[in-house]
């Protein structure tokens, strides 16, 4: 057990570092971007007094490090600062955002992991016959067409054709019940579903397959073990590691990576949020925004990891 | 206006357009008696307009809003921002329906000979929604918000002329300016300049207290707004829904699917290319509106070949309008002349001839010019407006036969606004357009306007401009501002080749009045002046 606490400590300090590392790059990408806060935000009727009195209030004078100062020594103290734009308090701002956003990928998670884990393990038992190809076939059809464009063939077949679903997710009214906000968020739930099914469980399907060529296999199948009793209890166990790590990576992607159904659905997520600001360069709350995503990451990677090695007796005690 | 009318007829009798549509055009046209006398069965028999009633929530999704959206009118420049302060916040004049300025908080106004100081007579006992009584201290802090040195109003601008605000007692309030403008009235109706209440704390510009028909319930920038009838609404006969909920859907066919789906009962923005299958599905409709808004083509005059006015003639002689109109704008939209007043500007000239494609003249330009042929390079985005890049392509195509070989630039979007337009010698706009004609020419045309885009320094009509400022006279206004229109459209170096209308899209029960055209969805103000069949 004290290998594993070692373990995340090193990697939660590994984990520090890397946001450290995101903050500079994204800090000093932003500076390269064309224009600034001020002329963002007026856009077309930006004039030079405005700019510059709007400029001088915003700070956008001081050179980039001494803004970055501020910022990160701010962030030290648990203080995200105040969005350049409206001046609200940037952990207001993503604290209703980033809950909607973890809300939609957990019930997408809640459906698609199961799901895919079982898919693939039934893929494997009938592998290279009529239901292994067909599942093949469907997940790998919706995994490649661009996700808005599922989104779409969501909203014309159950919204708008048989009215079974709202076209568009407006979850943001303040009193909202849960059933109600499960309901609206299906669609999109669903979009994301479809969209990382086919990685899932191909990945476990791989996996297993792999496994049943060992010998142990063999000997189990021999003994007279029933086939799935011989998939679920024997292989999968040996499987899972390289599951784990792709559950993970989808699971990160189902947070960081759903701006497209955010839009589509009109879902108010922390994506849709992010890409606002970064055209608005709204750099503080592009940064907060950033250190969450990139938290988002080190965090399920070292989770993928320790469960990884819990699972495994060969890594938790190692001779 | 009877050829119009033949016209439709015609398109209604073998299906072309849908009867709802054919009743808007007809009225647009104004020729609803007409109707009858020219015999179209079965037109007018369900085209009856019930009166208004109380009651109801209206979902209005619009194609802007964004997290970065503020209550500070000074800060507004969104729809989704505009029509959310309309709905919180009066002026003290309005703009109405058919186009003329009505006192909106003020009772009257009054100005001295040479329109230099203005006396605006407050209405008495309007609350707000705190419960404060309106009164002229309230009226003048508003107005400076946008003044002073380190204002970042978008307003600031049209304020700068004046040099002196104050109350004159509880109920007037008295507005010096530097020199005469008729106008001034006009500027006080404009969305940024609303009346909000000085508190212990100074002005309270965040929390969307005003005097509108409806208070502000729940504001989450860049996704929704929800407002409630303020039940001490002043204004008689407007404020019908008991709710209002302003909802930010910036992609077009999400917006389409909201209201296809029954999720809101107004979109605004709708996509061109799909307004006729919105307007082909029952229980909803689609209604336009031809206002100021339209696209620009500035020359830097300045710069060569474009300091050379017959270079920008033939520029002007190359690109067919009609096919613009056409073919990106699925003649949703009217032709534009090369000034930027719209048809709902008061001082629109109607005697100017409209100018058309032809080639020829543009290579008799050029060779006037000194030249056989011309290259130019032309940016272009869609930031510009919805087509922008088509457009600029159609353009292409035209040039060539003129001999003009146009190099179309696409600039991505982001930061359009920032590193081209104004930077550019050649590129692709788009106003808003502005109510008044003095407005529009100092915004963007006279030799010291903050956003001449073209660089034109012409000495007859920034004169003119002036002495049409002053001028309380209409009929001498107008004969000022036709010649001006005219100078725009033989010298100046815009192209205007088309305006584009307001297209919205209505569930069938959401009802209106005449709808005013100076902005968007009933010139902002839907959610106080629309109601529920």
């Amino acid at each position: 057990m004290g290998s594993i606490a070692k373990l995340v400590a090193q990697r939660l300090t590994l984990g520090l570092l890397i946001l450290f590392i995101v903050s500079v790059f994204i800090t000093f990408v932003i500076e390269f971007l064309p224009g600034d806060a001020c002329q963002a935000l007026m856009g077309q009727s930006a004039m030079a007094d405005t700019l510059e009195a709007c400029r001088q209030e915003m700070g956008l004078n001081r050179p980039p490090h001494l803004r970055y100062w501020d910022w990160i020594s701010g962030m030290l103290t648990g203080d995200m600062g105040h969005s350049l734009a409206n001046d609200r308090p940037i952990a207001d701002l993503l604290a209703n955002r980033t809950g909607n956003t973890f809300f939609l990928a957990g019930l997408a998670a809640l459906v698609t992991v199961p799901l895919s884990i079982v898919l693939g393990m039934l893929a494997a038992l009938f592998r290279n016959r009529g239901f292994d190809r067909s599942i093949n076939v469907v997940t790998l059809t919706f995994i490649s067409f661009p996700e808005f464009f599922v989104a779409y063939l969501l909203i014309y077949f159950l919204a708008v054709q048989a009215g079974w679903f709202p076209g568009i997710s407006n979850i943001s009214g303040s009193d909202i019940s849960l059933w109600e906000w499960t309901y609206r968020t299906i669609l999109p739930a669903a979009t994301l579903t479809l969209v990382v099914t086919a990685h899932m469980m191909r990945m476990t399907r791989a996996a297993i397959v792999n496994v049943l060529a060992s010998p142990y296999i063999e000997t189990a199948e021999l003994k007279g073990l029933g086939r799935w009793r011989v998939i679920a209890r024997h292989a999968m166990p040996n499987a899972l590691s390289p599951i784990i790590n792709v559950v993970a990576i989808n699971l990160a992607w189902l947070i960081v990576g759903v701006v497209v159904v955010e839009t589509v659905f009109v879902y108010p997520g922390i994506g849709q949020l992010l890409v606002e600001s970064m055209s608005k360069r709204d750099m503080p709350v592009v940064q907060a925004g950033s250190m969450i995503f990139a938290a988002v990451y080190v965090l399920l990677n070292l989770a993928a990891d320790i469960i990884a090695i819990m699972t495994n007796p060969r890594l938790m005690h190692p001779r | 206006m009877n050829n119009d009318l033949e016209k439709l007829k015609k398109q209604y009798e073998c299906g072309s357009i849908s009867r709802r549509r054919f009743l808007q055009q007809v009225a647009a046209v104004g020729g609803i008696g007409a109707l009858h006398a020219m015999g179209v069965p079965g037109a007018l028999s369900t085209a009856r307009a019930a009166g208004p009633s109380m009651g109801g929530n209206i979902r209005i999704g619009v194609g802007s809003g964004s997290t970065t959206d503020s209550l500070d009118p000074a800060t507004i420049n969104s729809t989704f921002m505009q029509i959310v302060n309309y709905g919180l916040r009066n002026n003290l004049t309005e703009v109405a329906p058919n186009g003329e300025l009505v006192p909106e908080l003020c009772e009257s106004w009054d100005a001295s000979p040479d329109a230099r100081i203005w006396t605006f007579k407050l209405r008495q006992g309007v609350e707000f929604h705190n419960g404060k009584t309106l009164d002229a201290k309230d009226v003048v802090a508003s107005i400076n918000h946008h003044r002073g040195e380190d204002s970042e109003s978008s307003a600031k601008s049209i304020l700068a002329p004046v040099t002196d605000v104050r109350a004159d007692g509880k109920n007037t309030v008295v507005v010096e300016l530097r020199e005469g403008n008729a106008d001034f009235p006009f500027l006080m109706s404009d969305y940024h300049i609303v009346i909000m209440p000085v508190t212990k704390d100074g002005l309270d510009v965040e929390s969307g207290v005003g005097t509108g028909g409806y208070i502000l319930q729940d504001f989450t920038p860049g996704t929704r707004t929800s407002m409630k009838r303020n039940p001490n609404y002043w204004k008689e006969g407007t404020a019908w829904f008991d709710a209002a909920e302003v909802l930010a859907i910036k992609d077009s066919t999400s917006r389409t699917n909201a209201l296809a789906t029954g999720e809101i009962d107004v979109m605004n923005r709708v996509q061109l290319s799909t307004a006729s299958r919105i307007d082909g599905r029952s229980g909803m409709r689609i209604e336009e509106t031809s206002g100021n808004q339209h696209v620009t083509m500035p020359m830097h005059t300045d710069k060569d070949p474009f300091s050379n006015n017959h270079v920008r003639l033939a520029l002007k002689h190359a690109i067919d309008r009609q096919e613009v109109l056409d073919k990106v704008l699925n003649g949703h939209g009217y032709l534009g002349n090369d000034h930027p007043l719209g048809r709902a500007n008061p001082f629109l000239a109607d005697g100017l001839e409209q100018r058309t494609y032809d080639p020829d003249k543009a290579k008799h330009h050029l060779k006037k010019a000194g030249m056989d042929s011309l290259k130019v390079r032309l940016h272009t985005s869609d930031a510009a407006f919805q087509g922008a890049v088509d457009a600029s392509v159609l353009f292409q195509q035209h040039a060539k036969r003129a001999g003009i070989d146009i190099d179309v630039k696409r600039a991505s979007s982001d930061g359009y606004w920032s590193e081209v337009w104004l930077k550019e010698p050649f590129c692709v706009a788009y106003w808003g357009g502005r109510p008044t004609a003095d407005w529009m020419f100092s915004a963007g045309y006279a030799a010291d306007a903050a956003w001449n885009a073209t660089n034109w320094k012409n000495e007859r009509f920034n004169e003119l401009m002036k002495s049409a400022r002053a001028e309380l006279d209409r009929p001498k206004r107008q004969e000022m501002y036709t010649e001006m229109q005219q100078l725009l459209k033989d010298e100046g170096g815009v192209i205007v080749p088309v305006f584009l209308n307001y297209v919205m899209g209505l569930q069938d029960k959401v009802q209106h009045g005449q709808m005013a055209a100076n902005w968007d969805l009933d010139g902002l103000k839907c959610i106080e002046r629309w109601w529920m069949a």
